[in-house]
């Protein structure tokens, strides 16, 4: 018995490596393990069941993520399943501190927490500039490229960036 | 209890597809790019909100209806979202102060629900509480913006407010099943939302220098399936694919 508990650790790390090292559809510098997306990989009855959570309601790569999963699962040779999970609800304090740095450093400034309050009327948070460190940003657009960004520019060094929304 | 639960899911799903349904239709049409991005945006949380709540309502009630055969194959009758969201978008005020009045009363309403004994529905709810208060937003500062404009912008934003203001009286009605969820501590009752409702559209209007009109005649049906004649043109070009080509997914 000892031996199968152990054989079955190894075989959930192993399944939890495979799956946690796809990376995000749309912001592809970080993993769904760094986003917090992959709750959880574990073995039943010789099935690699992963948990995945969608960050936002109307996410469109939800299904491309599960799917993506699914597939590195089955390339490390897992017989596996995907279960969606909406409890408890993906924030985005669930992003790993691995997962901020990657985002700053691949340009992408991290969500930062107070800045989506409904009194905050004309967005008067301070958002820091991935490229200089600038405080001094500004809000282009609410809505961004994706759902889970806004889009912002440095009053300092000019440059727009990608704001990953508070969530 | 579930078929009430599925009961209640649906309508506040019906809610969100059809306004999610009209907010899509200005993609590709917005004044300018940033609003041609936030649009669907917006429809993106609102379609994605239903999902889930219809998935969730199709599993409760146990019949073997998907997310699609609810969303995409009932009668017109069977559809219990408020006259609001179905009204055609008129023009970029009319559409933006649609979608203020509704976050405006979602907001308070998912806050509620987080608590819910629904564990399914308090997690939708915790997802669609932030998405709605970027919605408020969003919508609240071109609310202002227009309000607060030119003599042609107040004008028109003060138009919206004579014609949408009559259908929003419908949001805060109770009815036997929302006393029941209330009960049983699953829902909150519509009407405790209207005193957070009318401290953020009053806040709003007040920068805007908009002013809320008496309605005598508050328009009402359409939790009982009784829709406005701009439903039908809706379900039609809604239903289209489905209708045409059952089954159909990609
Ligand atoms: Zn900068």
């Amino acid at each position: 018995m000892g031996a199968d508990v152990l054989e079955e650790t190894t075989l959930q790390k192993r399944a939890w490596e495979a799956a946690a090292s796809v990376p995000d559809p749309e912001v592809p510098c970080v993993t769904v393990a760094d986003l917090g997306i992959l709750r959880s990989v574990t073995i039943e009855d010789g099935v690699a069941v992963a948990q995945v959570t969608p960050t936002y309601s109307g996410c469109p790569a939800t299904l491309a993520i599960e799917m993506s999963v699914e597939a590195a699962l089955r390339d490390a040779g897992f017989k596996t399943r995907i279960e969606r999970v909406l409890a408890p609800a993906w924030t985005t304090s669930w992003i790993t501190e691995e997962g901020r740095k990657k985002l700053h450093a691949y340009g992408i400034a991290p969500p930062q927490e107070s800045s989506n309050s409904k009194r905050a009327l004309f967005g008067e948070t301070a958002v820091t500039c991935p490229q200089c460190g600038s405080t001094q940003t500004s809000c282009i657009s609410e809505f961004g490229s994706t759902p889970c960004k806004a889009l912002y520019r440095c009053n300092d060094c000019k440059e727009p960036f990608d704001y990953f929304k508070c969530h | 209890m579930q078929d009430r639960i599925a009961l209640l899911a649906i309508r506040l799903a019906d809610d969100h597809l059809v306004l999610g349904h009209r907010v899509s239709e200005w993609c590709g049409h917005a004044p300018v790019l940033e609003e041609d991005l936030a649009m669907p945006n917006i429809a993106l949380d609102l379609i994605g909100q239903a999902r889930s709540l219809y998935a969730y309502a199709g599993e409760v009630e146990g019949k073997g209806r998907d997310e699609d055969m609810i969303a995409y194959l009932r009668r017109e009758r069977e559809y219990t979202n408020c006259l609001l969201v179905e009204r055609p978008n008129g023009d970029f005020a009319e559409t933006m102060l649609k979608i203020l009045y509704f976050a405006a009363y979602m907001e308070p309403y998912w806050q509620a629900m987080t608590g819910s004994k629904d564990e399914t529905l308090a997690a939708i709810a915790a997802k669609a509480v932030k998405e709605t208060a970027y919605h408020i937003r969003h919508a609240g500062e071109w609310v202002i913006r227009l309000g607060d404009g030119t003599e042609e912008s107040a004008g028109r934003m003060q138009a919206a407010v004579e014609l949408l203001h009559p259908y929003t009286a419908e949001l805060f009605e109770n009815d036997d099943l929302t006393a029941e969820l209330a009960n049983a501590g699953i829902a909150s009752e519509p009407s405790d939302m209207r005193a957070e409702w009318d401290r953020t559209i009053g806040a709003i209007f007040a920068e805007a220098g908009l002013s809320q009109p008496d309605v005598p005649f508050p328009h009402s049906g359409g939790r009982n399936g009784e829709h406005g004649e701009a439903m039908g043109f809706l379900l039609a070009d809604l239903q289209h694919m489905q209708r045409t080509f059952p089954g159909a997914s990609w």
